[in-house]
């Protein structure tokens, strides 16, 4: 008996994916896989450009968080000259960063995971998506509108606009803040960081009212890896790279200028997106997850008084220093979300914020230079080599999502193993099984920067690989 | 008034026209009691039904893009490209200049942190790329461009009220960017 099932595509994450199920005699899950079906390249089209095009060149992996390609890039760069930007240019270029964080963190939230935590997983699918809660809860609807908005103006203000802003350059920042420009900005803060903190707690409550169901939900113990600074807090854009373990035990510390010692890409034969791993561990067993739970497992602290408020009551309530349950990403993303606001504030009141010093200058090239930060959805690296006029000559990005490879496989089989039984599956069921992929706010646009883009798509096969029957999401 | 149905898709793209879509903030809001989304990357509606207006995203760089590109033309009175990738291409389309077999030995083979011993390069269930990555309209037929990485938001909105007003949109210079 053979049977196969198609959903196509995955919605409501960013990018093209596909998940394939095999069955075994008894009609059980026996395997499962998660494929990211696009690659489009970056690592080999660059070759040639010359090094200060590639801020406004990578950022095109992504239009959700271009800014965190630019950034990263533009840190690359700024090893290349081998310059410490100016006090105000970074300070510049970490508000830009926050303003991503805010927009990217809402965006998920509201438009893209909250119909599946506000409606149920099983809701019915005509109105699980961000018309349903336009409908449903207006104020909840809109309150995510202007959140991405402000976030969005941030990054507008300082580079001209929303999306593929032109602002980091290497060696510094095109444009500075001026006085106008930072007071509208502080007009709205306070209200930003009051509705974040009611988002935090609407969260908060349902991860109480779900209880077990949200605790176990696709939970398994892994690695996560996140920067922190150098007293340990969560830092979204520079530090140290720390790796700790499903106790919350550091395994390693280290700089992003030795990277290729400690992280390695797998290739598998079914899926365009690699696989990193920590090399110490080899692979599969050095996979480890990135991205707002990553961070929040790893670090010791939050440096803003509303997040580490928060960060101590999320502790408190999974009774231990790491949370494993793949719906805990939902909680973190939020409390960071909040921390973003918070430091945001603390930005736009430093004095240096409006000053004029924004670029560093530089008579000489580095051979190569490696750029990090968080990115929404996890670590992000761009690594460049360039020739001596200046042309890169290699190109290597880790992208946020691929860090996130092995984890999102592995909640599609727990998930898949736990409600999936024989081949006739109702559709709140699949939905599950794109709930535990939506957790990792996977972006499949900039996962697959090699090359593609990934729609997501259910294959039930049995255990000779027969497909039969095709099931596929439809109203 | 029915309300007119909307169905979006994205292909070889970075998914930022879709972004700046959203970029219309309340205004989106505003639209949504006129228009209804149909097959979309924000709904979970995951196959395309007849609608008024298909907008694609992204250029054609595989089987799969062109598979999916077929279907939106085929269900859509109007079909927009929406950005750069679609109408001309954009940055997807670097990768011209290079072989296909160049491009994936360099992603899966030799980039510094790839462990790839048996030098595996995917091939299981992922469509296999074309040589080369082409605009929508080299495939099927277009009936309206909004240009821009990616266009402003407020050419289209202008393009969408044009279009619920029975207009096919011309957008106006000041809205248009090339980049
Ligand atoms: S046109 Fe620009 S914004 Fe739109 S998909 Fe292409 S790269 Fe992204």
């Amino acid at each position: 008996m053979a049977q196969k099932l198609e959903i196509f595509p995955v919605t409501r994450v960013e990018g093209h994916g596909k998940v394939t199920i095999y069955l075994n005699d008894a009609g059980e899950v026996e395997k499962t896989y998660f494929h990211v079906t696009q690659v489009r390249g970056f690592e080999k089209f660059c070759e040639g450009r010359v090094f200060w095009e590639m801020p406004v060149i990578t950022q095109r992996a992504c239009g959700i968080c271009p800014v965190s390609h630019h950034l990263a890039s533009a840190k690359a760069t700024d090893k290349l000259l081998g310059v410490e930007i100016p006090p105000t240019a970074k300070k510049l270029r970490e508000l830009m960063h926050m303003g991503q964080i805010v927009q990217s963190h809402s965006l998920h939230f509201f438009h893209l995971a909250s119909p599946d935590l506000l409606f149920g997983m099983d809701a019915d699918p005509k109105i699980r998506n961000v018309v349903g809660v336009v409908e449903k809860h207006p104020d909840l609807a809109l309150r995510g509108v202007k959140l991405r908005k402000y976030g969005q103006e941030v990054i507008k203000i300082l580079g001209g606009k929303r999306i593929h802003p032109r602002f980091a350059i290497p060696g510094g920042v095109s444009k500075g803040l001026s006085v106008e420009e930072r007071d509208s900005l502080l007009k709205d803060i306070d209200w930003v960081i009051s509705e974040l903190k009611d988002t935090v707690k609407l969260i908060r409550n349902l991860a109480e009212e779900w209880g077990d169901k949200f605790r176990n939900f696709a939970s398994f113990p892994s690695l996560y890896m996140g920067l922190v600074d150098e007293k340990g807090n969560l830092d979204l854009y520079h530090g140290k790279i720390r790796l700790c373990d499903y106790r919350g035990k550091i395994i390693d510390e280290f700089s992003e200028d030795n990277y290729l010692e400690k992280i390695g890409e797998w290739v598998e034969p079914w899926s365009y997106m690699k696989f990193p791993f920590y090399k110490d561990f080899g692979y599969p067993e050095g996979s480890y997850r990135v991205g707002p739970l990553g961070r929040i497992n790893c670090c010791d602290d939050i440096s803003t008084p509303l997040a580490k408020e928060e960060l101590k009551i999320f502790r408190d309530m999974i009774g231990s220093r790491v949370a494993e349950g793949s719906l805990f990403y939902h909680y973190a993303r939020m409390i960071e979300a909040l921390h973003a606001a918070e430091k945001l504030k603390e930005l736009l009141e430093d004095p240096d914020i409006t000053g004029t010093e924004l670029r560093a200058v530089s008579r000489d090239f580095n051979p190569e230079g490696v750029g990090v930060l968080e990115a929404p959805r996890g670590t992000l690296i761009h690594h460049y080599k360039i020739n001596e006029s200046g042309e890169i000559i290699k190109a290597n990005l880790i992208v946020a999502t691929v860090n996130n490879n092995n984890a999102m496989n592995k909640a599609v089989e727990l998930v898949a193993k736990e409600y999936i039984k024989g081949p006739d599956v109702k559709e709140g069921f699949l939905n599950m099984v794109e709930v535990a992929i939506r957790c990792y706010d996977p972006c499949l646009s900039c996962a697959t920067h090699a090359l593609g883009k990934m729609p997501l798509e259910i294959l039930i096969y049995d255990s000779e690989g027969n497909g039969l029957r095709k099931l596929v999401r439809d109203l | 008034m029915a309300k007119v149905k909307i169905a979006s898709t994205w292909l070889e793209c970075c998914s930022g026209c879709h972004m700046s879509l959203l970029d219309l903030d309340e205004k989106l809001v505003e639209l949504l009691s006129k228009i209804e989304f149909d097959a979309s990357p924000i709904t979970d509606i995951k196959e395309f039904h007849p609608v008024d207006v298909g907008i694609v995203e992204g250029s054609v760089g595989n089987e799969e893009q062109l598979e999916v590109l077929k279907k939106i033309r085929e269900n859509s009175k109007i079909l927009i490209a929406l950005g750069d990738c679609a109408c001309f291409g954009g940055i997807p389309a670097m990768r011209n200049f290079f072989k296909k077999e160049d491009v994936l030995k360099r992603v899966y083979i030799e980039t510094e942190s790839t462990v790839n011993p048996k030098k595996t390069i995917p091939h299981v269930d992922v469509p296999e790329l074309f040589p080369a990555v082409k605009p929508i309209d080299q495939f099927v037929k277009v009936d309206v461009y909004i240009p821009g990485c990616p266009p402003d938001p407020r050419a289209i909105e202008y393009a969408l009220k044009e279009l619920l007003e029975g207009r096919i949109p011309v957008i106006p210079t000041e809205l248009l960017s090339y980049e």
